[in-house]
């Protein structure tokens, strides 16, 4: 078994509306220092198989099927466990 | 074909809450709906008598809502279920000419099940556009006018005439269409030169304004577009919610006629194709 942990993130270049208002709101609370607020989505996979390399492409085609939408999203897969 | 022996699909799953006014819509023009749950299609739990092909009907209309709670992305996982099973019958339904609509939630499973942008009609692997999070950051519930701008190529608007402003509500929170960034002028004028795109947002004198008139930020001002051949259409705005003048906020003093409100042209175009067609 591996677990396989899916980061996401935002393209360079995409608004990201939820991070801006996570800023705003930060900065009504009283801190200033904070220069900005980037949302990422992680998705914690837990994937049955004995070989790394199949597990990852699998991830690769669940992100590519549904986690992301590459229009707007980068993502990177990392490989937990042996 | 007579208007009571079209069969309209009103297509849900969990989450799907503007199915009742969209059956409405197609019924109100003597047409046949039915409310169909995905996994009747996809013969998933349910009895022989509730079994359902999409060749039995002749539309397939995907209606607001929040499917799956949004989960992932709006319409992802729709899109998902519907790829799993049917993806080679919606691809036949819709190149035998077929009429398949998604309003609001339903554009977005458009989007993300790669029917749309369908600049070559096909489904795409991958989704080539993104209904993204309103610029508002915000849940955009209101009236937004919209200037039809296709000229002839998209069946679901032929009872309208080009650059004719609609008074349609639209309430969503992700409705910024996107194409890759890298390619966006590449898309865009595709579409153009496809006649692809159907509705814009204009302000009262039909300028683009971006928004409030705009809602969601969506690039070149889009709300509607329907593919290559005009037979699969995916708006933001509920035309299903503005059927009748006294649905519009200022039904009193409008010049709407008839009783009927902006949005029934489009399920009257609907009819007319499908009767004309088949």
């Amino acid at each position: 078994m591996f677990e396989v942990k899916v980061t996401i993130k935002l393209k360079k270049g995409i608004s990201d509306p939820e991070g801006f208002n996570t800023l705003k709101a930060l900065h009504l609370l009283g801190f200033n220092n904070v220069i900005e607020a980037k949302t990422i989505r992680i998705f914690d996979l837990k994937l049955d198989g004995k070989n790394k390399k199949n597990i990852k492409n699998d991830a690769e085609k669940m992100c590519q099927r549904l986690l992301t939408n590459p229009v707007i999203h980068d993502y990177e897969i990392e490989i937990i466990g042996d | 074909m007579k208007n009571e022996d079209i069969r309209i699909a009103v297509l849900r799953i969990e989450g799907t809450n503007c199915e009742q006014e969209s059956l409405d819509a197609f019924k109100r023009l003597g047409l046949n709906p039915e409310f169909v749950h995905l996994k009747q299609l996809l013969h998933i739990d349910c009895n022989e008598d509730e079994k359902r092909d999409i060749f039995d009907f002749q539309c397939l209309m995907i209606p607001g809502g929040f499917s799956a709670g949004d989960y992932i992305r709006a319409g992802a996982i729709f899109a998902a279920r519907i790829k799993s099973k049917l993806q080679k019958k919606l691809q036949d339904f819709v190149e035998e000419g077929y009429p398949v609509m998604g309003i609001c939630n339903g554009f977005q499973v458009l989007i993300e099940l790669g029917l749309l942008p369908g600049i070559d009609n096909h489904i795409s692997q991958i989704p080539q556009a993104c209904l993204n999070i309103n610029d508002s950051d915000r849940f955009e519930c209101r009236s937004t006018l919209l200037k039809h701008e296709n000229n002839g190529n998209c069946i679901f608007t032929s009872k309208i005439k080009k650059n004719d402003i609609r008074l349609i509500p639209s309430a969503h929170a992700e409705g910024k269409l996107l194409f890759p960034l890298d390619e966006q002028e590449q898309y865009l004028n595709k579409l153009e030169e496809n006649d692809q795109i159907v509705f814009r947002y204009v302000d009262q004198d039909g300028n683009y304004s971006g928004y409030p008139w705009n809602p969601n930020g969506s690039i070149s001002n889009i709300a509607g577009i329907c593919n290559h051949s005009g037979n699969v259409f995916g708006m933001m705005p509920h035309p299903e919610r503005s059927f009748y003048k006294f649905q519009h906020p200022n039904w009193v003093n409008n010049n709407l006629q008839n009783n009927y409100g902006d949005g029934r042209a489009i399920f009257e175009s609907v009819l007319n194709y499908i009767s004309q067609k088949f």
